[in-house]
């Protein structure tokens, strides 16, 4: 127990640590994920192939591998960035795949026929898929971006290992100090049970106010 | 076309525009490549000394070894997580409410875990090697995930042939083997290669606990001073490698869930994807 106490601000700092990542990169992978998904049912063909390459290289490279490139790699161009922000745009970039999908399938429920009365009105491109389409996309896209967002949430664990302040990078001040090994960790399950079960619970409450009634 | 009718069928007017704007995306996606390759020569990545490495008989069984480390650990993981998912999903199902708890809470508990804190707890507190650390964190995950799937699976069978094999006299076991593990099985198939392609990526977290799989070996090269550290070109070699078995074993789950789309022998299942990882109720689960 005294694992806990003996080091609260040092297991603040890495939950805050988290919750950070976890904040900014959700936000970056919402833009850009919003944005692919527009990409991937444009009409112009060039946008289209783009989304669709996007979203299909980053779902397929496994996150440790992007972390590695972006971290390591991007200082060698002489793009040199505190790392936290490195984590957040590996993070939120991988992320977004996984968003632009679950908005697309979104889209593809929305019924035909608003999209069709939206033309009839002659609503442009932007304007059918603005304010007609992904309002209504957006209601049945909760509980998948919700789970997405979870599982950004618990990778960004893999951060920690990249001298980013997180959760988990705390066990080896913790070890080194020589607390008990198994409390340590206990407490670092717990702290990313608060993170999901909130932004769970965040998502219930959207889905309960906007969601789609089943 | 989209499916939504987002927009109409272009007329001569709007396909000149369409082509433009077409054409000043492409210029300005491809002038964004053409930096990233200017920055590429510019910090002087494509030198002879870089890329000499490659050519040595040494580093490239280094790779290949580093490439075996990898699918090693996702075949033992691959297995051992069907064979976990398996018994943490007839646990789900049992008729016996303490075992159906049990399961519950490991697969509830095992899902909400990043991989990765599992990996660290069993390699740094319980203190064993790196690979059987990294098999053991990728199972539970991967396992409990699948459990689910195979349960939504089992489940989504059609009710009516649940019915007609209770009505036939059969027994809960002979049930579920005979008539309702074998449809959902061939059902969920897409469903569990795309998760064994979560396993397959996941194991690149190795890396992180010095198990010395393809990354590792890569770092390692880029890591030697004699080659002016070849850390580019590298990443250029490893990840192309990496995203090419993913995105074969993604296509072949596309593969998969298109001929079944065809085939008669699903017809009796709603196909539901099941989301990893999911807290939310409703979400995937039905």
């Amino acid at each position: 127990m005294n694992v806990l106490t003996d080091n609260f601000s040092l297991y603040g700092k890495g939950l805050l640590g988290t919750v950070e990542l976890t904040v900014y990169a959700s936000l970056l992978a919402l833009v850009v994920g919003f944005l692919m998904a527009s990409f991937r049912v444009a009409p112009v063909g060039s946008l289209r192939v783009f989304g669709t390459v996007w979203v299909t290289v980053l779902r397929n490279t496994p996150l440790t591998l992007l972390f590695f490139a972006v971290l390591l790699g991007l200082p060698r161009f002489g793009v040199v960035l505190p790392f936290q922000l490195f984590a957040v745009l590996a993070l939120g970039c991988y992320t977004s795949a996984f968003i632009c999908e679950a908005v697309r399938s979104g889209i593809n429920t929305v019924p035909t026929g608003q999209g069709e009365a939206a033309r009839s009105l002659g609503m442009t491109f932007g304007q059918t898929l603005g304010a007609i389409v992904l309002p209504q996309a957006f209601r049945s896209v909760i509980p998948p971006v919700g789970s997405t967002l979870i599982a950004l949430a618990k990778n960004s664990a893999i951060a920690g290992s990249f001298s980013v302040t997180e959760l988990l990078g705390t066990y080896k001040t913790l070890n080194e100090l020589g607390y008990s090994i198994i409390w340590t960790f206990i407490w670092i399950a717990v702290g990313y049970l608060i993170v999901t079960l909130t932004i769970s619970a965040v998502f219930n409450v959207l889905e309960k106010r906007w969601g789609v009634p089943r | 076309m989209s499916d939504t009718a987002l927009y109409d069928i272009p007329g001569p007017l709007a396909r000149r525009r369409h082509r433009l704007y077409g054409l000043v995306s492409t210029v300005v996606i491809l002038g964004l490549v053409a930096w990233v390759v200017y920055l590429l020569f510019d910090t002087h990545q494509f030198t002879a000394e870089k890329w000499r490495p490659f050519t040595y008989v040494g580093i490239q069984e280094l790779l290949l070894r580093g490439l075996g480390n990898t699918l090693k650990a996702f075949a033992y993981a691959a297995v051992l997580s069907l064979v976990l998912g398996g018994v943490l999903a007839t646990g789900r199902l049992s008729a016996h409410r303490p075992v159906r708890w049990l399961a519950t809470l490991l697969v509830e508990f095992f899902r909400a875990m990043p991989v990765l804190v599992m990996i660290f707890f069993v390699f740094v507190a319980l203190k064993v090697q790196p690979m059987p650390a990294l098999v053991t964190g990728l199972t539970l995950y991967n396992g409990s995930v699948l459990a689910e799937v195979f349960r939504t699976g089992v489940n989504s069978v059609e009710r009516g042939q649940r019915e007609a094999a209770y009505s036939l006299g059969m027994r809960k076991t002979q049930v579920m083997t005979y008539v309702l593990v074998p449809q959902a099985l061939r059902a969920m198939l897409p469903t569990i290669i795309s998760q064994l392609v979560v396993a397959l990526k996941d194991t690149s977290l190795g890396f992180l606990i010095t198990y010395e799989e393809f990354l590792h070996a890569g770092k390692l090269i880029a890591s030697n001073l004699d080659y002016g550290l070849p850390f580019i070109p590298v990443v250029m070699i490893i990840s192309p490698i990496y995203i090419g078995m993913c995105m074969i074993l993604s296509w072949l789950a596309t593969f998969a869930a298109r001929r079944q789309r065809r085939s008669p022998k699903t017809e009796a299942v709603e196909v539901a994807a099941a989301e990893p990882g999911t807290l939310l109720p409703g979400a995937g689960t039905h």
